[in-house]
């Protein structure tokens, strides 16, 4: 998909596939058939550039067919380059600008809450966008507002647009930060399917999740690199990508 | 304005509990009796109106009717991009209800006004907004809001407006029509209407009677509405808003449009008046907007 749009954010889209690869199997109840129900849990991508890695997870899940995947970035197509909801049952809220999810899922949460529903929210954000106001902010509130059906899964990758996370705005003691807002925090392996898993069961308070996750995983030569936050890949470096991506997986 | 609005939407949300009312931790004295009998449909979300108008989005995408209340600078500007992404682009009905709209908080300061808000919530996709002149104007447009799926933006004076209507109004988006003079006409949104009765006083006391249209829902179709009651007249349109991308602009606009015959001329709150610290009557007289200066304008115009 980055390849043939030539527009990408490839590596934070392999930096987070796991996550959603595990909440769109079982952790997260909601399915194409329940896509429009009140009582579906929610999945909110709050990480909008990382668009092809939720377009990839909710076509492969049925949610549409996987042949509309060929208008991401196209002219006329369906999908743009940061997450657009029109037309895509699944996709809950249309992001880019960073900062927007969490404050939109405490929304959702506390309807879910009002209503007497059993249903949870998922947020999946970035670290980067830890720098945002917005985060704190709806730190406060989700405990203010007893808010235990909220999860937030953080992938902790460590690089944001132009360089290391530590290097621009220091988000270190991380996991401290959120207790002290009273969450509870639980730092696992963010492609570990198990530990996420085993992290996204049983809450009785705001939950964040830190998934540490190597930026551009799977993929030697952009793993861990901030040339791989954005830069399309060329048919040479797909061509290489995919060839280590197969035979991780024989 | 305010105490009405808050009565009324109380009376709304007895008897529909997806009614909510959140707030900017503003609003002492005014939603009160809200907080106290309907505790359950009330939210103070603190001095953060970022993630309380993306909050708003959240709930209203699950079904609630969520108005979201503060002083006129705070839900506007402050969250901009939220309202335009997270409510209008989503289309999700969420209320943005502005108290105290231009300059309603006078002697508070520039801080506190909220002089450039229909410009700014007229380019927001989806988004329909009203701008009431009194408490009537305010139950009117509270009930339209409630009986469309849609984003709204409701523009509040602070409190105090005279009234200008007489009985309610109906239960569609139309101009209101305070007097059929045949001398031009003099029309405004918001509660600015209370100084354009008084100088049309002013001028039926010199022989002059304009016709007199209140505008409390903003769009196009009720501005084409005011051009076809217009009729060819001249226009003096009258808003607390600066005259960049108002209410002026927008009968501009579309009389440009429609080739419009008449001529038409603006008055509203001048740049410089940020300079200036005074009450609201003060600083709209500095605008030009005292009746005196309506009526000479207009005057200046008929001639």
């Amino acid at each position: 998909m980055t390849h043939s749009a030539q527009s990408s954010h490839v590596g934070s889209a392999l930096s987070v596939v796991d996550i959603l690869a595990v909440l769109y199997s079982g952790s997260a109840k909601v399915t194409p058939e329940t896509s429009d129900s009140p009582d579906r849990d929610c999945v909110i991508f709050s990480k909008g550039h990382a668009a092809s890695a939720l377009y990839a997870v909710l076509a492969l899940k049925g949610f549409y067919p996987l042949s509309l995947l060929e208008g991401f970035c196209a002219d006329g197509g369906q999908f743009g380059g940061h997450i657009t909801h029109h037309g895509k049952p699944g996709v809950e809220l249309s992001t880019g600008s960073l900062g927007h999810g969490l404050p939109y899922g405490l929304g959702v949460a506390l309807s879910q809450k009002k209503r007497g529903s059993s249903a949870r929210t998922f947020v999946v954000m970035s670290d980067g966008e830890c720098d945002e106001g917005t985060t704190w902010e709806s730190a406060l509130l989700a405990h203010q507002f007893g808010l235990d059906n909220l999860t937030v899964i953080i992938d902790r990758n460590r690089i944001q647009s132009l360089t290391f996370t530590e290097d621009t705005v220091a988000l270190e003691p991380f996991a401290d930060k959120w207790r002290a807002f009273n969450w509870s925090v639980r730092t696992v392996d963010g492609h570990s399917y198990e530990e996420l898993s085993d992290a996204l069961e049983n809450q009785d308070r705001p939950l964040c999740i830190i998934a540490e996750t190597t930026k551009g995983k799977g993929v030697s030569f952009m793993e861990n690199k901030v040339l791989w936050h954005y830069r399309p890949p060329s048919s040479q470096d797909l061509e290489a990508a995919l060839l280590e991506l197969k035979s991780a997986n024989t | 304005m305010r105490n009405s609005f808050a009565k009324h939407l109380l009376e709304i949300a007895q008897k529909d509990e997806s009614v909510l009312l959140i707030t900017g931790d503003l609003g002492y004295g005014v939603l009160d009796e809200f907080q106290k009998q309907l505790p359950k449909q009330y939210i103070n979300s603190g001095v953060a109106e970022q993630s309380m108008m993306s909050m708003a989005a959240g709930l209203a995408s699950r079904g609630y009717r969520p108005f979201v209340y503060s002083i006129a600078n705070f839900p506007t500007f402050r969250c901009l991009e939220q309202i335009r992404n997270d409510v209008c682009y989503m289309k999700n009905p969420v209320t943005v209800v502005a108290v105290g709209a231009g300059l309603g908080y006078g002697v508070h300061g520039y801080t506190h006004h909220a002089v450039e808000d229909i410009a700014i919530m007229r380019a927001m996709p989806n988004m329909q907004i009203y701008s009431p002149a009194d408490s009537i104007e305010t139950n009117y447009c509270v009930d339209l809001i409630l009986a469309n799926q849609s984003p709204a933006y409701l523009r509040l004076g602070k409190g105090g407006e005279p009234l200008i209507n007489s009985k309610p109004l109906g239960a569609e988006p139309a101009n209101v029509i305070i007097d059929q003079g045949p001398d031009g006409v003099i029309c405004w949104t918001g509660g600015i209407g209370a100084k354009a009765l008084s100088a049309s006083g002013l001028l039926k006391e010199i022989g002059i009677n304009p016709t007199l249209i209140s505008v409390p829902v903003l769009s196009e179709k009720t501005i084409s509405q005011l051009l076809e009651t217009a009729d060819g007249r001249k226009i003096l349109s009258l808003e607390e808003h600066t005259l960049a991308g108002g209410f002026g602009s927008w009968i501009l606009e579309v009389a440009a449009d429609k080739g419009y015959s008449g001529q038409i001329a603006r008055l509203g709150v001048t740049r410089e008046t940020n300079t200036q610290i005074g009450t609201q009557n003060y600083l709209l007289e500095y605008s030009g907007l005292s009746p005196e200066a309506i009526s000479s304008k207009f005057q200046e115009l008929l001639n």
